[in-house]
């Protein structure tokens, strides 16, 4: 039997953090209470102009690789997800497996399932860990959201923030390690949180920035992250009260406080960053992760519920005993 | 059995940290008892779960009271 184990971690933020305030000083008219009541965000960080979700991701990934004390050459499969990809192609998967200077030829690509898509990605590697086609995966979550804001919306420009975070992922015999994934997508609901434009024939077609219909992203968002906890909860055969540590994806801590109080999760065993990094998309579950691995809350034996809902509409859920 | 006034009075106190007392039919949730968009979310999606029915975001905007409420679930409840 094989089993998938997350045996490092690793995260970065961009530069300095940049507080509601100083959004309020660059010409956004909103205010640090609005933000604050409204999603508990207080600061989030951005990405100096030319840095990409690589580069952010190459920072996060060295400190994964260190933490689980191997060699960088040992990686055979890099998944990165990503909806702020450096470039339309190469994968910033491949361009990360450069940056980190692997030259083995093993698996990258990147996975798209916006701020679902570190819980994606992680519960895909998993299945090429137990199969035995890979030994050895760095899963990452990187973004430049900073990107794709319209800075004239109020409403959204103010919830997002750049970052990435990384954790190895590795076959072993001991049991543990990813214990139930769960994966789901309902299309139907694509236009409630999207970036509508695209590239064609040398020109931007459609809006390039993101769009969100927040109330109903917070209805289906409390609704789903409450259903795949208890899913994956019953899938590992374990109780929500077996569960020692839940991180879901940070995009509001309104939707954070809501989600426990239905699935009778309480908040000490939530892990939140929202307030600090805001919602950093597939970055932000990887990157509360590696802080709460590495200020020791997270301790061998915990099983530990990461949780993801955006854009598609996709959420999903990987249970881990660490 | 509480009536379906005193149930959704029960959840609005609930959900908006009021006290049940302060809540009179004619109240406004956003004037009167200090919800903002997200709590008038929640208090939907708490309602729908009290009786077993759901709410269409183009209906839910129009509820904006407690007589509203009760008048929308009065027309609504799945009858016994």
């Amino acid at each position: 039997m094989i089993y998938a184990r997350i045996v490092g971690t690793g995260s970065h933020l961009p530069g300095d953090p940049v507080s509601n305030s100083d959004l309020a000083s660059r010409g956004i008219e909103t205010s640090d209470e609005w933000i604050a009541d409204r999603t508990g965000i207080r600061f989030r960080h951005f990405a100096a102009k030319g840095i990409g979700s690589s580069d952010l991701a190459l920072e996060a990934s060295r400190q994964a690789i260190a933490s689980a004390g191997i060699d960088s050459a040992t990686v055979d499969l890099i998944i990165v997800a990503t909806s702020t990809p450096d470039v339309i192609f190469p994968s910033t998967a491949a361009l990360l497996q450069d940056k980190l200077g692997i030259r083995n030829g093993g698996a990258a690509f990147d996975v798209q399932a916006v701020c679902t898509g570190f819980v994606y990605a992680l519960a895909t590697a998993e299945k090429f860990i137990r199969s035995g086609s890979h030994r050895c995966a760095l899963v990452v979550g990187a973004e430049v959201f900073s990107r794709i804001l319209d800075w004239k919306d109020r409403g959204t420009c103010v919830l997002f923030g750049d970052g990435a975070g990384a954790v190895i992922l590795a076959a072993s015999d001991l049991s543990g390690g990813v214990l139930s994934s769960a994966l789901h997508a309902d299309g139907s609901h694509n236009n409630i949180l999207s970036v509508p434009g695209q590239v064609s024939s040398g020109r931007v077609t459609g809006s390039p920035f993101l769009q969100m219909d927040g109330q109903a992203v917070f209805k289906f968002a409390v609704r789903v992250l409450g259903d795949v906890a208890v899913e994956a909860a019953e899938l590992a055969g374990i109780g929500i009260a077996d569960i020692d540590w839940v991180i879901p994806h940070q995009a509001n801590i309104r939707i954070l406080q809501a989600t426990a109080r239905r699935v009778g999760i309480p908040m000490e065993k939530v892990i939140v960053t929202v307030d600090k990094h805001g919602n950093t998309s597939a970055a932000s579950v990887p990157l509360a992760l590696d802080l709460a691995a590495r200020d020791g809350r997270i301790r061998p034996g915990h099983k530990v519920l990461l949780e993801g809902v955006g854009g598609g509409f996709t959420w999903g859920a990987v249970l881990v005993e660490f | 059995m509480d009536s379906i006034e005193q149930r959704v009075k029960k959840i609005v106190a609930e959900q908006l940290g009021v006290n049940e007392s302060e809540i009179k039919i004619e109240s406004s949730f956003v004037d009167d008892l200090g919800a903002d968009s997200l709590d008038t979310v929640e208090l939907v999606m708490a309602l729908e779960e009290e009786f077993e029915c759901e709410i269409p975001d183009e209906e839910a905007e129009k509820i904006t009271t407690v007589q509203q409420a009760v008048n929308y679930i009065n027309a609504h409840l799945k009858k016994a």
